[in-house]
């Protein structure tokens, strides 16, 4: 577990990190979410002792991250793909790391395989795509097989395939009961691979909360309904606390608010009621995740510039 | 790349032994030796000093064979052994850029983050660069001042200006031109732990080996011959250089001055790195 305890700050006048206090719990991922310049990245280098907090304490399992001897065994971390070396290659980076921390070679060789970078392992990093290199510094963090795993914007860079390959990655490093913090600035992509959400904005605090009540209490989780007995499962949705709203240009359906898909499902199979298309609206929660962040983005187009070159 | 199994909690091989209680330094030094020498920047450099080494003292005694009639060197000018050790005022250059790139580098990549995620213990990771960049140069320098001198001397047998390592002075003036280029590595180090920034750390060691040195040429002759002797530069290079210039210390506190230097700096560099924010 990671706890962060009243974390601070400060650089000059600006404050990067302010307050935060939350725990990072194992066996599931945790997304750290937040738009751009919110303090995630200043957040994931406190947590490893690159920067001292101007206030407050970050700890993994109950000690400062600095006075862990040989950390690579307890904690993995990701923040920046493109740091190495651009003349080592590949497996000589992971050897290097390795070494410092009494991990054996064959283990090199090992979190290539997971990664699938064994064929370009002789390669000067130098040389590699984004993608490659997001792959080089997950097999970094995988290194000392830790309990505990920090992904800073682990997405970036990879293509669809890789995407994939990451989520499923993430979700199975979870289900062995390893703590997984991701942070990344876009919401449809947690909403996806993480089961908890730290949401920040500003260096502060937000949300700390399941994906589920994060989309619900924003109360701008939209979902589409469509039934032949529309009108007795809006009747049924709406005594269960949701807002239905038709349109008649689509007949048989409606949109809803306040209540999840699996929870329209659940009360349309108890009434005995047909539906015939259950969806999420993704949009949604993009924008409860704006809806949150609203007040909190560090840079913003002002409307009328936006207005003036729409014109 | 569709490899998307992922391997299950310990059963994908030998992971290391996680409670493995041996000291810190011993591992971080060999990952620190094992990351000099799988740069390309690091066999061009010391291929570089070696060669400008080797180099100055083969055309040096060569031009003196060739052209001794032609000079008016009496022979208190002429120093043998000084003339085969010229090269390394060249090779310092390099040595110093390459020390200085030991740490810049990884500053420059933000490969320093992992680094120092790796082993927070970070005065142990300056530690272990130290020793092994120092090792390493000493030993590859001292390799190639006793070569040039050795070339140098068979040359100037030619016509039986030579000397040998018995002579009075010379083992100790080939030896410590070896042990300057080391510690003049370990200042660079140094330099760039605390500047953290190749171009700057480069500027700073380039002023204190050259440019202080020319600075006191502006100075009145007396204070000039006051001032020199403490400069690193030439207190390092007192035990090599025969005092051309004048003035230079005696070859041991020589030696003495600029280690001391070298350890000033080193001191500061274990501060900064332990407090700075990476």
């Amino acid at each position: 577990m990671i706890s962060l305890r009243g974390l601070t700050k400060q650089y000059g006048s600006t404050r990067a990190v302010d307050d935060l206090t939350f725990d990072v719990q194992p066996g599931q991922v945790t997304g750290f979410l937040g738009p751009n310049g919110a303090g995630k990245s200043t957040t994931m280098r406190l947590m490893l002792g690159l920067e001292r907090p101007t206030a407050g304490t970050v700890t993994i399992q109950g000690r400062p991250y600095v006075d862990i001897r040989r950390p690579l065994f307890h904690v993995g971390a990701l923040l920046d793909a493109k740091a190495f070396h651009t003349d080592r290659t590949a497996f000589h980076h992971l050897r290097c790391l390795a070494l410092s921390n009494h991990i054996p070679t064959s283990r090199v060789h090992d979190v290539l395989d997971q990664v699938g970078l064994s064929d370009v392992a002789g390669r000067r990093a130098g040389t590699f795509s984004l993608g490659m290199s997001q792959r080089l510094g997950i097999a970094a963090a995988l290194l000392g097989d830790p309990p505990i795993l920090l992904f800073d914007e682990p997405v970036n860079g990879l293509d669809a395939e890789g995407i994939y390959w990451i989520r499923t990655l993430l979700r199975q490093l979870a289900s062995e009961g390893r703590t997984v913090f991701i942070s990344s600035h876009l919401m449809s992509e947690m909403a996806l691979t993480a089961d908890h959400l730290i949401v920040v904005g500003r260096g502060r605090l937000i949300a700390d909360t399941d994906v589920d009540s994060f989309i619900r209490t924003s109360q701008l989780g939209k979902v589409i309904v469509r039934s032949p007995h529309l009108q007795r499962l809006a009747a049924v949705l709406t005594n269960a606390g949701a807002q239905c709203t038709t349109d008649p240009h689509t007949p048989n359906t409606a949109t809803v608010t306040g209540l999840t898909d699996t929870e329209v499902g659940d009360l349309a199979a108890a009434h005995h009621l047909t539906i015939h298309g259950l969806a999420v609206e993704d949009a949604s929660l993009e924008a409860a995740f704006m809806a949150l962040t609203q007040d909190s983005v560090e840079f913003r187009a002002e409307p009328a510039i936006l207005a003036r070159s729409a014109s | 790349m569709t490899h998307v199994a992922v391997a299950i909690h310990g059963d994908d091989g030998d992971v290391g032994d996680r409670d493995f209680d041996g000291p810190v330094f011993v591992d971080v030094a060999r990952s620190e030796l094992a990351k000099l020498f799988t740069v390309r920047a690091t066999y061009l450099s010391l291929a570089a000093a070696v060669f400008l080494i080797i180099a100055a003292a083969i055309g040096l005694c060569e031009a003196y064979v060739r052209h001794v009639a032609q000079l008016s060197l009496t022979q208190l000018e002429f120093n043998p052994t000084s003339y085969s050790l010229s090269g390394v005022l060249v090779a310092q250059l390099v040595i110093g850029v390459l020390g200085i790139l030991v740490i810049t580098s990884e500053h420059a990549t933000g490969l320093i983050r992992s680094t120092f995620a790796a082993v927070p213990q970070r005065r142990t990771v300056l530690a272990a660069k130290a020793t092994v960049f120092g090792l390493v140069t000493l030993i590859v320098s001292e390799a190639a001042a006793f070569t040039a001198f050795g070339i140098g001397q068979a040359i100037l047998a030619g016509n039986h200006t030579g000397t040998t390592l018995a002579a009075p002075g010379v083992l100790r003036a080939v030896a410590g031109s070896g042990l300057y280029l080391a510690l003049l590595g370990l200042l660079a180090l140094a330099i760039g732990v605390i500047v953290r920034h190749s171009a700057g750390a480069v500027a700073v060691l380039f002023a204190i080996l050259l440019v202080l040195p020319a600075m006191t040429e502006g100075l009145p002759d007396s204070l000039q011959e006051t001032v020199n002797p403490y400069l690193p530069a030439y207190a390092g290079q007192a035990m090599f250089r025969t005092s051309e210039s004048g003035h230079l210390l005696q070859p041991w506190q020589g030696l003495a001055l600029f280690t001391a230097y070298t350890a000033a700096a080193l001191v500061v560099a274990a501060i900064t790195i332990g407090h700075r924010d990476t």
